[in-house]
């Protein structure tokens, strides 16, 4: 019974990594920038589900509402303000070829010391002692660990998350303060 | 075979790493290189959430019947990722809408031409 699950979670991961490499080749290929961005947000929902098989079920919609939403809505209106078509790359691509199929090579190099995929022993999982798990509840009174390192054992580490997430839209904020005033009329003219 | 059946998640996110970088590398469109950083982004993320399974395990939220949870730690530190991940994207994009305003194009090649 839990072998035919096995293979069933197996062949739907294979699925999901050939699709999501798949969706990463089209958006190098795909010069229309919109066309890009829809393609992001596929990706982004591919990567979301994947990582719901990888029991990360917290991550798999904060991905799916953050990367495949939010980031979309910021890239379309990105777009609006500026254009939707990408020139044809002139250079000779070998260049940045190589050096990425080097690189490459050498990270897969890096990867034969590393723990096997779901290894219970692995450093990772090791340390600290997996018992704070259990703990938890007692401690915090939340079954979810996720939320309960988030918000209580770490909560001072999510503070400075919003910290950055203010200072990024006071950024934002700066940057376009006046852009309205400052465009020309023709400036606009090449949203979709 | 099964060490290659162990690693090949490692392989497919060095993949997707690659083929972020590349596109930050190759293209000079400004926006295309912001997808870029964010396909490299994610990239990361699945390699950390990748590293925190177990096997056999199951989602770490504690219950009766359960044994084996996932490593939760992984997921933490991703969830803070992903959001400051949106914030420094979304600073990027504000960026290139500013350079459009200034130079009148996105393309790399372009704004080099009019510096110098």
């Amino acid at each position: 019974m839990s072998s035919t699950v096995d293979l069933e979670v197996q062949t739907v991961t294979a699925l999901l990594l050939t699709l999501l490499c798949v969706t990463a080749l089209a958006v190098v290929r795909m010069r229309n920038l919109w066309a890009a961005v829809m393609l992001m947000g596929i990706y982004s929902f591919l990567g979301a589900s994947w990582m719901l098989l990888l029991d990360a079920p917290d991550v798999a919609f904060t991905e799916a509402a953050v990367g495949a939403g939010i980031s979309t809505i910021l890239a379309l209106a990105t777009l609006a303000l500026t254009t939707t078509r990408s020139k044809q790359p002139a250079r000779s691509q070998a260049g940045p070829l190589a050096i990425v199929t080097v690189t490459g090579a050498v990270l897969m190099y890096g990867t034969v010391d590393m723990p096997r995929f779901g290894d219970p022993e692995a450093p990772a999982s090791t340390y600290p002692h997996p018992s704070y798990v259990e703990r938890t509840e007692h401690d915090i009174h939340i079954p979810n660990v996720v939320t309960a390192v988030l918000g209580s054992y770490r909560g001072y580490d999510t503070l400075g998350e919003t910290v950055v997430i203010f200072t990024a839209g006071i950024s934002v904020l700066l940057l376009l303060q006046g852009s309205r005033r400052r465009t020309r009329d023709e400036g606009g003219g090449e949203s979709p | 075979m099964a060490d290659v059946l162990g690693l090949y998640n490692y392989w497919v996110v060095i993949f997707l790493m690659m083929t972020g970088f590349y596109i930050v590398i190759s293209r000079r469109n400004l926006i295309k290189k912001v997808i870029g950083l964010s396909i490299f982004q994610t990239s990361v993320f699945l390699l950390y959430i990748t590293i925190g399974k177990v096997r056999g395990g199951t989602a770490p939220i504690v219950a009766d019947g359960f044994e084996v949870y996932s490593n939760p730690l992984p997921s933490v530190l991703i969830l803070t990722a992903i959001v400051v991940g949106v914030a420094t994207a979304s600073v990027a994009l504000a960026l290139v809408v500013r350079i459009r305003e200034a130079y009148e194009t996105i393309e790399e090649d372009e704004i080099f031409e009019q510096d110098r």
